[in-house]
Order: structure tokens, then C-alpha cells, then sequence
């Protein structure tokens, strides 16, 4: 029975190092509580509890359709407007809250990671999944508007699932860059606001890309939100353009992004403990 | 398969003094240093400095070399004042943090305790945060479900346990976070200073919970300041000081040699004399001078258990009081009462302090505190009415070994704390 005890090797480590996807997968359950704690916790106190999950993108879809639906007259692909927004809306409030949170997670979790070993990724990896509820929350409500404005989705929904995937990928991954640089430099916590703010502009939420024409329309697929949020009209409203080309890039996109940022990660892991 | 649990080469852990000290830096400053950095260095280069870089980061070794071996089922104590590395070789060892040199080798899985509580959150009930907490010590969930009852029976929480521990008393939450941990079960366990938490009688429980571990062949590593429990509980121990291992062997002998410099390093003043200073008018009474005597009225270098001797009192009152009454405290470092004595109501003796300077001698006839070291307090009242002065930790006083029964042993910390004038006598039994 001790001859299979493991021996823990502890030494300094040098450059680039691998991810330890094994061990990661051995802390499994962590994530799944802390995932679970993450939703517990975050209506607690207060009086709307888990309808600011549906407030937060609903009401922007409402000034949203006001400013640019009514009054500036910005076309939505033949669609209703307010759908066309929300329909945009949802994956993208999933993206930019998963994002907000994981950035500052590791900074969040500073007496967790001072006090205890684990494989860290597993913080901002939970902070981006425990967004997952919220998102359905508001999905339920986009199903609604479908039914009320008489919208059916089309056969592509088979294909939301690998959508709603690569928002996750890609809002982890610009997570995992940003919360271990925010351990380093706190000038990461006054950026975030700023940078989703800017990003939500970038992408075609309150637009059409079909604004754009080809080849700038597929290259506007390296903004990964781009190809989510076409993804997203495409499948559930049945925008006629079909954006196979743009999900491509945004797919390269954000992978590139989620692995870059994983290797990053790890290879500041061993200074969180002592900046934190 | 070796014996060895834990084998550790060479540790040494450098931080940069800036870094830590500002907890953290911003991009101005990074940006900042980028570009007056070679300028500074070139300056520091120039006036003749060898290595310009080695001045724009102050570092400090909080590990230095540190190697030791720690066998199965082992259970070794590490102490050393604040500051010297202790909690840093932990976190080493429980891989919270990397050396900066040398390795370690742990044979086992690990169990690390660096604080009680770690991660509960204060809106969750106690049910939860034990699933919470049991998962970030490392526990499966199944594992958590099985020992469940158990935890909530040793915490004594059972009527709290769906309540959020935001609402928790200290205590409550301190014993339900030492609950979780202590259930853990790994090869290895790693404490820090955990037991310093909760009121005594759960110190005690924790204590003999730890020791319930200690015979089922745990391997332990201990971290505390509190000496009876590291003496209680270890076979070995480890001292460190400044980084680097100062002594390292049997637990008796490292915790009395370590006791021998903390002592050593307090007091200031000549042998024999205990306290001293000035006159304080505005007290109605204050302390001027305490020293200890022997029988020709000589200040005494070192007091042995036995001993005839008295302590002598040197005090100055700005008024006359009547019916005053001297107490005297002797307590362990770890601040067990061993011995309390007073002029009265104990002594019956009631003085009356004239106004000015005076003295009192508290005379023993044989000094029963066995060798070891130990606080002294001392006070003036006046019985049931008031305290006019009352220090608890006023000088530490060492105790010398005497071989005060002729036996080749002496009476002596922390096997007995006081000593007394006896003897044996084998009585038969008639049958």
C-alpha cells in the first residue's frame, strides 16, 4: 500500500511549463464547488435576487432599441429589432460578465491562493462557468420573445450548444490572460470596465455585420464575438447569411487566445502566492 | 519504499523586499523602472558598485538552506521566533509557493493546514461550508458525505448547522473550521499554529484529537508557539532562526535550549536583580526595584530549586495606605499560574506603607519551583478593596537545576513544575 504512495516532487521550476491537464482533472469536484459557491453566493443580499441576471440584458435591449431600432434607424437583417438585439445580447452579457469576473478572481481568491494548493486554473475557469445559470435565465426569456414575435428557430439550433462553447472559450481565455496579469499590475481591475465597454461597440450587437462586405466581413471574425453573435442570430432566428466563414476565424480566434492564455497563466502560477 | 516521509535539500526561498512590501506594482511603476533602470544601473556601475542590479532589488532569504529528513509516522515540532522562516517552509512544503533553490521530496499524500477556515464564506450555512471548505482542503465529496455527522458532532454545532456562519459567534465558526480540517486524512499533515484559536477546553479536545492522529502513524509537521503542546505532542524539533535551521534534534532539548536565548535576550540587568525603575510620583504606589536574595542578604547570581532565598521588593508609595498586602506570581511562559503567594489575605500579614521608599522581603525557606524559566508578576492592593499596582509579566526568572533529593536527578520543566520536600517509604501489606 506505501509503495504506491506518490512522491511530490518540490523544486523550482524554469520557463514554460506544462499545463497539468491531468491534475486539473483530479480537482475536478473543487470546481465544481467552487462553480457552486460562485452561484450561491452571488444574489445573495439582494431584494431582485436572480432577475438581475434577465434585467442586465434586457434593459439594454431596450435602449438599445430606442437609440439605434427607432431612432437612428440601423437596419437587422429584416428582423424585429429588439429581438435582433437581445438575440445578441444574451451570449454577449454571458461573455462580458465571464470575462469581468475571471479577471479578477485569482485577486478575489487572494486567501484561498495564499493559503492553499491547488491547481489555479481552476479559479477563473469557475468564475467563467458559474455564468452559465444567468445565461439561461436569459435565454428562457429570449425563447419567450421568440414566441411572442412568432420567430421559430431553425434547424442550425442543433448547433448552439458549440456556439454557446466558443463563448466560453473565448471569455476564458481573455479571462486567464487578464486575472494573472491583474495579480502583477491592479491597473487590470480599472481596465476591464473600460475594455468590455469598447468590445461591446466592436461587435456587431447593436448592428448588423452584414454592414460590412466580403472579405471584411470574415475578417471581422477575429474579434471572436463576431462569429458567437452572428452564430447566435443564425441559428436561433435564421438570419439568411450564413456566417460559416466568420465562426471559423472566431473559432481560430479564441482558441489561440484560450491556449496562450492557459500557458501564460501557468507560467505565473508559482509567483501568485507571493504577489497576490 | 523508504521510511522517509519528507526529505528536504537545500531549501531556500528569496523574496524581493519591494514586491513585498507594496504589495503590488502597478504598470507605471514597471514601465518607470523599464526605462530608468539602465540609467541607474550604469550610475551605480560607474561608481564602482560590481553588480549594478544587485542594489535595485533589495532581497531578503526567508529560507536558507534548509535540509532535514522526516521519517514515517514522525511528529516533528518547528519553532522559532516571529519572522524566521517557519510559515515559509510550510508553504514551501505544501507547494503554495516554490523554493527559489534546492528541492523537496514528499513521500504521501499532503494535507496542508496553513489557516482554519481557509475559503468559508460567510453567506453560506455551516452545512455548506463544510462541503465548500472540505473540497478546498482537498477532500472528495463522497469522503466529506461519509465523515459529515462526524464533523457537525465534533464542532458541537448541531442546531447552527443551516444557519449562514456570517452569524456564527467566533468560537462557533473557529470550531467548525478546526472540525473540518482535523478530519482530514492524509499520509502527511502540515499544521500552522492552527491550535492558537478557540477557548481552551476545544484547545484541549483539538490537542487530543491531534494526538489521535499522532498514533495512527500520521506523519506530522507542527508549527506553534505554544511549547506544551509542541512538547506534548513531538518527538522532534526543529528551531529556526533568521532562515536557516539553528538546532535540530530531541524535543526536551530543543525547546529548553530555545527557551535559554528568548530569556536571555530579555532581561538587562545585572544578575540577581530582577526589575528596576524610576520613581513614578504620580502612582500612589509603583515598583522601584526587584531582586533576589540569599541568606547573607547577597544578591544572588543564579537561584536554584531549594534554595533558601527571599525576593526583596523595593517600592515607593506618594502617600501613606494602610492595610496593604504584595502578591507574587509565578507562571509558566505559556501563562500556567504555577504559584501565587500574597502578604494577605493568604499570608495574613497586613502592612502599612509609610510615604516614600520602603521594602519587602518575600522570604522562602526552600524555593519549590523546579529549573526551568518562568514569568513573575507582581502586585500591591488592598485586599477586597482595590489593586494599587499590578504587573503580570514583569521579568522572567530562571530556575537552575539542583539535585535537591541526592539522587543524580533534579526536578525540572516541563516534567514537573514545582518541587517539594518528601520522601519515600515502601509499607508493607500484611497478609
Amino acid at each position: 500500500m506505501e509503495s504506491d504512495a506518490p512522491v511530490i516532487v518540490v523544486k523550482p521550476s524554469k520557463g514554460w511549463i506544462s499545463l497539468k491537464l491531468a491534475e486539473l482533472w483530479k480537482y475536478r469536484e473543487l470546481l465544481y464547488f467552487l462553480t457552486w459557491r460562485d452561484i450561491k453566493v452571488r444574489y445573495k443580499q439582494t431584494i431582485l435576487g436572480a432577475a438581475w441576471a434577465i434585467i442586465q440584458p434586457f434593459f439594454t435591449m431596450v435602449v438599445f432599441s430606442l437609440f439605434f431600432g427607432k431612432l437612428a434607424k440601423v437596419p437587422s437583417d429584416g428582423l424585429p429589432y429588439p429581438i435582433f438585439a437581445y438575440a445578441a445580447l444574451v451570449p454577449w452579457t454571458f461573455f462580458a460578465n465571464g470575462l469581468n469576473q475571471s479577471s479578477n478572481s485569482l485577486v478575489g481568491n487572494a486567501n484561498l491562493i495564499r493559503k492553499v494548493y491547488f491547481p489555479r486554473l481552476v479559479v477563473p475557469f469557475s468564475s467563467v462557468i458559474s455564468g452559465l445559470v444567468d445565461f439561461v435565465l436569459a435565454f428562457i426569456v429570449l425563447i419567450g420573445m421568440m414566441l411572442v414575435y412568432g420567430i421559430f428557430p431553425t434547424i442550425n439550433i442543433v448547433w448552439l450548444p458549440l456556439l454557446l462553447l466558443l463563448t466560453l472559450v473565448s471569455g476564458l481565455g481573455v479571462g486567464l490572460w487578464l486575472s494573472a496579469l491583474n495579480v502583477q499590475f491592479r491597473d487590470v481591475r480599472y481596465t476591464v470596465p473600460f475594455l468590455i465597454q469598447f468590445w461591446l461597440f466592436a461587435t456587431p450587437i447593436a448592428y448588423p455585420s452584414s454592414l460590412l462586405s466580403e472579405p471584411w466581413r470574415t475578417l471581422y471574425g477575429i474579434n471572436p464575438m463576431v462569429g458567437v453573435v452572428e452564430g447566435f442570430r443564425w441559428a436561433l432566428l435564421g438570419t439568411d447569411t450564413a456566417p460559416g466563414p466568420i465562426i471559423v476565424v472566431s473559432t481560430l480566434v479564441a482558441s489561440a487566445i484560450l491556449v496562450s492564455g492557459a500557458f501564460y497563466f501557468k507560467r505565473m502560477e508559482k509567483t501568485f502566492a507571493d504577489i497576490v | 519504499m523508504s521510511d522517509i516521509a519528507i526529505n528536504t535539500d537545500n531549501l531556500s526561498k528569496q523574496y524581493r523586499l519591494g514586491g513585498r512590501l507594496h504589495k503590488f506594482r502597478t504598470l507605471r511603476d514597471t514601465l518607470t523602472d523599464f526605462f530608468t533602470l539602465p540609467f541607474r544601473r550604469t550610475k551605480s556601475l560607474l561608481r564602482g558598485k560590481p553588480d549594478g542590479a544587485a542594489n535595485m532589488n533589495q532581497t531578503i532569504w526567508a529560507l536558507r538552506e534548509v535540509s532535514f529528513e522526516v521519517k514515517r509516522g514522525e511528529v516533528v515540532g518547528i519553532i522559532g521566533p516571529n519572522g524566521a522562516g517557519k510559515t515559509t517552509l510550510l508553504k514551501i512544503l505544501s507547494r503554495i509557493t516554490e523554493p527559489t533553490e534546492g528541492f523537496a521530496e514528499i513521500h504521501g499524500r499532503v494535507g496542508s493546514l496553513l489557516e482554519v477556515g481557509t475559503g468559508f464564506h460567510p453567506e453560506l450555512t455551516g452545512r455548506e461550508n463544510i462541503y465548500l471548505n472540505g473540497a478546498i482542503l482537498g477532500m472528495k465529496k463522497a469522503e466529506i458525505e461519509q465523515k459529515f455527522d462526524e464533523i457537525v458532532d465534533f464542532a458541537e454545532i448541531e442546531k447552527f448547522i443551516d444557519t449562514p456562519v456570517k452569524h456564527y459567534s467566533s468560537g462557533m465558526y473557529v470550531r467548525l473550521a478546526f472540525s473540518v480540517a482535523a478530519h482530514l486524512e492524509p499520509e502527511i499533515l502540515i499544521i500552522d499554529e492552527v491550535l492558537a484559536v478557540g477557548d481552551a477546553a476545544f484547545q484541549r479536545k483539538c490537542l487530543g484529537k491531534m494526538r489521535d492522529d499522532v498514533k495512527e502513524g500520521r506523519t506530522v509537521l507542527f508549527v506553534s508557539h505554544n511549547l506544551a503542546a509542541i512538547d506534548k505532542l513531538c518527538q522532534k524539533a526543529i528551531w529556526i532562526d533568521k532562515g536557516r535551521i539553528n538546532m535540530s534534534g530531541s524535543t526536551v532539548e530543543v525547546i529548553s535550549a530555545y527557551e535559554k536565548t528568548t530569556t536571555d535576550r530579555k532581561s538587562g540587568y545585572p544578575p540577581g536583580v530582577l526589575f528596576e525603575a524610576p520613581i513614578n510620583e504620580k502612582q500612589r504606589c509603583s515598583l522601584r526595584r526587584i531582586e533576589v536574595v540569599g541568606t547573607n542578604d547577597q544578591l544572588l547570581q543564579t537561584l536554584h530549586t531549594g534554595d533558601t532565598l527571599a525576593f526583596r521588593i523595593h517600592y515607593h508609595c506618594s502617600e501613606k495606605i494602610s492595610s496593604a498586602a504584595f502578591t507574587l506570581d509565578f507562571s509558566t511562559p505559556m501563562g500556567i499560574r504555577v504559584l501565587r503567594l500574597s502578604s494577605s489575605p493568604l499570608g495574613g500579614v497586613y502592612l502599612d506603607l509609610p510615604k516614600g521608599e520602603g521594602m519587602v522581603d518575600c522570604i522562602f525557606e526552600w524555593f519549590p519551583l523546579a529549573a526551568g524559566i518562568y514569568k513573575l508578576g507582581v502586585g500591591i492592593a488592598i485586599p477586597h478593596r482595590e489593586w494599587l499596582l499590578e504587573v503580570r509579566d514583569l521579568s522572567d526568572i530562571t530556575v537552575s537545576e539542583k539535585d535537591v533529593y541526592s539522587s543524580g536527578f533534579s526536578p525540572q520543566c516541563p516534567r514537573t513544575l514545582i518541587a517539594a520536600q518528601h520522601s519515600w517509604q515502601h509499607v508493607h501489606l500484611k497478609s
